[in-house]
């Protein structure tokens, strides 16, 4: 069938069809889904409400959230090669820990312990993960679980509390309202620019969405891999130092199911929990709209119990991935 | 900037000699070589598992060899992976468009090389370098879309631009044009003609015999693992490429063959089919194929590999969804085509790949066997297992199926075992048609006699057949009658006499002369679809010479035997 005379290259064009209006409003849904809603629920609260839209109601939203989004941060990354990081609720506790012990020691090692330690298990991680080719939910899982008994060794089971010294250095990172925020803000944009400004977020995402493709592209893979583990590792150990800073003290008890709140923010904020696909931008309104959410639910739902609350917020979970599922089907079937 | 040559005995690019690779203990390459010159375009060409796709991934680093060198330019190159190859001037296109669908086309299109500014990906530069770039191989799409947004032609383009612009010596093209439109692949070739004028040699793979000869300067034939053949192409007879390519000579063609069918053939029952396909058409599959199979009977359906034999015993029962075409069972047209229906309606598919698409490896012979036919064997939703335990035995029995009994995992029988407990899955359904696809496909000698038997057998009891196989002996002397297929398309129905080694392997290299938009030339088609293209097809024939373009080709026009139209009793109605 080609054996005809082959007619000069110019003449043959290859026109994809361009984006229907429905398809480009689902695919602008699907990426900026959570800030739609997060401003309809903002405008809404503010509406009916009137403690909602005070500067004290706002101030205690950002303030005691901020760090542990950073969480969410790293998760953005590692969820969008098409992995899992669960490890990350017990890495901001030992963080906070090792903090404020650290802090007794001098305000440079309160920041630097936490980091190489938080660098060093998500290296740990990453090679697990990357070069042995283990299951990434496998092994952070063990992450989950061995950083919490590496918790209680640190605290003899809880019995030692460390302070941070009252005029530490360390303390003024977590103080205020706008420190913590601001710290929290520049991380979210320095992520943005990682992610999409550089060859390290591009090879990200290529291998979340196509991870064999990736490879025969010549991408480094397994260096990326590695990467992302150890840069979750090092965020949720941050994250955890500045909370540490914030409250005072290294708190063991904290951090329990943090990594399952960072991932519903990741894939509220629009990030394919699959990989491929998500961005650093619907990750903060993922967070934020959460944080206010949670915010709502504890001022008309208190009466009936911090459940009920849980239970509001598994349910808006499932509404909104169901809606996503369906976008993104709308998107398939063009 | 061309490197001198530190070997002054080669005066290849990129040069593989002595190449032994095995996976597992089995080989896929025996020592192997390879040489390709400074600005030509090498065919590459084999069955299945002849390892060209091995030889491939050993140039490009995916593999490294057991044994033997992998040279560039004459010096002496040990790719640990793709990315090594790639930094040397290898560039790859892989069968399937190897990109990342959810990025952007041009993220797809600079994926590990993208353009900075400040060290920061600059992605507006980025982009209109990327629409730029694709403005020249036709291809005027948004490059901020998604990548999967583009049809797969179009997806093969940005591949092909993407591995042209990394600073290639060699680009190397997996069967490039198996997604592409006619237009598109004509785009193909002047892109390939290009990189030519600038010495680029390029490797091309493609089971289109065609686009072999169109384009291609030399060809190395591949069979098991080896060579066993390099020269020009246009020395190099389709005909002669073919049976090189299968291993077999024209003249041996035997009288009784080693298969197990009986010579005798069968009788048809009636005069109307129990089932007619008509002008099934699957986007870049299949194209207008049309067959007719009566009760009794066993229809072959042969072509080469890619030729779409599979796609149309898919289509047939609805596993493949189709752009056009109808199927009727005994008259009845069905309406909406799927599996179930077809199950239902007495058209069961034996699936090429056995353990993908057959076999259920954790569960006993017993229930493999009674799968499909579940609903018939229950009440209430209930199985009655007495029922199903004499439906299987009886099978076990029929199809003589070796087992220490129907409780052993299907896992754990040999090939023809289980190819036999796939046959009364569908046997106890009651079928009135039988698509087998490949049905003695990797099973040893003994098995496949007795399935070949038991094809025999059951034509006999008066089901309708159609047999779709690789190995040509089985095809010729377990058919009644052949209907050959080249690039989806229906070039021949071969009957009585013509069902032989010869007839077939002229139906294959015969270049079906029609436009790719026209019907095919099938004698069972309608008549006046078949008149209205004969003008459009006798005017492609007279301008289609299908000689290589290449102006310095010094033999004219060797391949002439195999063009000659009088030579393939195909081509009767154009003559």
């Amino acid at each position: 069938m080609t054996s005809t005379v082959l007619p000069p290259p110019a003449t043959a064009k290859t026109r994809a069809p361009r984006a229907t209006l429905g398809e480009r409003i689902a695919s602008q849904l699907q990426r900026r889904g959570a800030l739609a809603v997060l401003v309809l629920v903002c405008a809404i609260a503010s509406a009916t409400s009137s403690t909602f839209p005070t500067w004290s109601n706002i101030s205690s939203i950002l303030g005691n959230n901020a760090f542990v989004w950073l969480l969410a941060l790293g998760m953005t990354f590692v969820i969008i090669t098409g992995g899992i990081d669960l490890s990350v609720g017990s890495m901001y506790a030992l963080g906070g820990v090792l903090g404020a012990y650290g802090s007794t020691h001098g305000t440079w090692l309160a920041v630097l312990l936490p980091l190489a330690v938080g660098a060093a298990w998500g290296t740990v991680q990453g090679l697990l993960v990357a070069k042995a080719g283990m299951a990434p939910f496998i092994v952070t899982l063990v992450g989950l679980l061995g950083l919490r008994g590496l918790l209680q060794a640190v605290t003899n089971e809880g019995a030692t509390t460390y302070l941070v010294p009252a005029h530490s250095a360390f303390r003024n990172f977590g103080s205020g309202v706008w420190t913590p925020v601001l710290i929290t803000a520049a991380f979210f944009v320095l992520g943005a620019v990682l992610l999409t400004r550089t060859g390290f977020g591009h090879t990200l995402t290529a291998m979340g969405g196509n991870e064999h493709a990736a490879t025969l592209l010549g991408l480094p893979v397994v260096r990326a891999k590695v990467l992302v583990y150890l840069l979750s590792g090092t965020l949720a150990a941050a994250a955890g130092a500045l909370g540490g800073a914030r409250l005072g003290s290294g708190v063991t008890t904290i951090g329990v199911g943090y990594e399952l709140t960072a991932i519903a923010s990741v894939v509220i904020g629009g990030t394919l929990l699959t990989g491929g696909s998500g961005s650093i931008g619907g990750t903060a309104s993922g967070v934020l709209l959460l944080a206010v959410i949670h915010n709502l639910i504890d001022h008309y739902f208190s009466q009936y119990g911090s459940a009920f609350t849980d239970t509001v917020n598994g349910g808006f979970l499932a509404a909104v991935v169901l809606l996503q599922t369906l976008l993104s089907r709308t998107q398939q079937l063009e | 900037m061309v490197q001198q040559d530190l070997d002054p005995r080669s005066d290849s690019v990129l040069e593989v000699s002595g190449v032994h690779k095995s996976f597992a203990g089995v080989h896929a390459l025996r020592d192997v070589g390879f040489a390709l010159r400074p600005a030509e375009v090498h065919a590459l060409i084999g069955e299945n598992g002849a390892g060209k796709s091995t030889l491939i991934k050993v140039m490009t680093g995916v593999y490294r060899p057991d044994r033997g060198t992998v040279r560039l330019d004459g010096r002496d190159r040990d790719f640990r992976n793709p990315l090594e190859a790639q930094a040397a001037g290898i560039s790859t296109i892989y069968q399937e468009v190897n990109l990342v669908p959810l990025m952007s086309v041009a993220r797809n299109l600079y994926l590990g090389r993208e353009p900075r500014r400040f060290g920061l990906v600059d992605v507006g530069r980025m982009n209109r370098q990327a629409t730029q770039t694709l403005g020249r191989y036709g291809v005027d799409v948004d490059v901020t879309r998604p990548l999967r947004t583009l049809g797969l032609g179009a997806q093969q383009m940005v591949a092909l631009a993407r591995a042209v612009q990394v600073d290639a010596r060699v680009v190397i093209m997996d069967e490039p044009t198996s997604s592409l439109e006619p237009r598109e692949v004509e785009t193909l070739f002047s892109v390939i003609r290009r990189l030519k004028e600038q010495g680029i040699a390029v490797v091309y793979v493609s089971h289109r015999l065609d686009e072999l000869y169109a384009i291609c300067d030399r060809v190395t034939v591949m069979r098991d693992g080896a060579v066993v053949h390099t020269g020009d192409i246009a020395d190099l007879e389709r005909l002669r490429l073919i049976s090189l390519m299968l291993g077999r000579e024209m003249s041996t063609v035997r009288d009784k063959g080693t298969t197990a069918f009986d010579a005798g053939g069968h009788e048809r029952r009636t005069e109307r089919p129990v089932l007619s396909a008509q002008n099934l058409t699957v986007r870049h599959r299949i194209r207008d194929v049309s067959l007719d199979i009566h009760a009794g009977e066993v229809v072959g359906l042969g072509g080469l590999l890619g030729a779409g034999r599979s796609e149309t015993a898919k289509a047939i029962v609805g596993a493949l969804g189709t752009e056009s075409g109808s199927v009727e069972i005994e008259g009845r047209p069905m309406r909406r085509r799927s599996p179930a229906a077809s199950i239902r309606a007495g058209v069961v598919m034996l699936a090429e790949d056995r353990k993908a698409e057959g076999i259920i490896p954790n569960l006993s012979v017993r229930e493999n066997i009674s799968l499909a036919a579940l609903p018939r064997l229950s009440r209430a939703g209930l199985v009655n297992r007495a029922k199903q335990d004499e439906v299987v035995r009886f099978f076990m029995e029929r199809l003589r199926i070796k087992a220490s009994g129907p409780d052993q995992k299907v896992s754990d029988l040999s090939g023809g075992n289980q190819q036999k407990v796939l046959l009364a899955r569908w046997m106890c359904l009651n079928p009135k048609v039988l698509l087998l696809d490949e049905p003695t496909r990797g099973i040893d000698v003994g098995a496949k006699a007795e399935v070949q038997a038991i094809i025999d057998e059951l034509a006999r009891d008066g089901l309708g057949v159609l047999l779709i196989s690789s190995d040509l002996e089985e095809l010729i002397e377990g058919s009644d009658r052949v209907v050959v297929l080249k690039d989806g398309h229906v070039v021949g129905d071969l009957v009585g006499q013509d069902v032989s080694e010869e007839g077939l392997l002229d139906a294959f290299a015969t270049a079906p002369a029609v436009s790719p938009d026209a019907p095919a030339p099938d004698p069972d088609a309608d008549p006046d679809a078949a008149s209205e293209t004969a003008s459009d097809s006798a005017a492609s024939t007279s301008a289609a010479p299908g000689t290589p373009d290449s102006p310095d080709d010094p033999a004219g026009t060797p391949q002439a035997p195999a063009q000659d139209p009088a030579a393939a009793p195909v081509k009767e109605n154009h003559a």
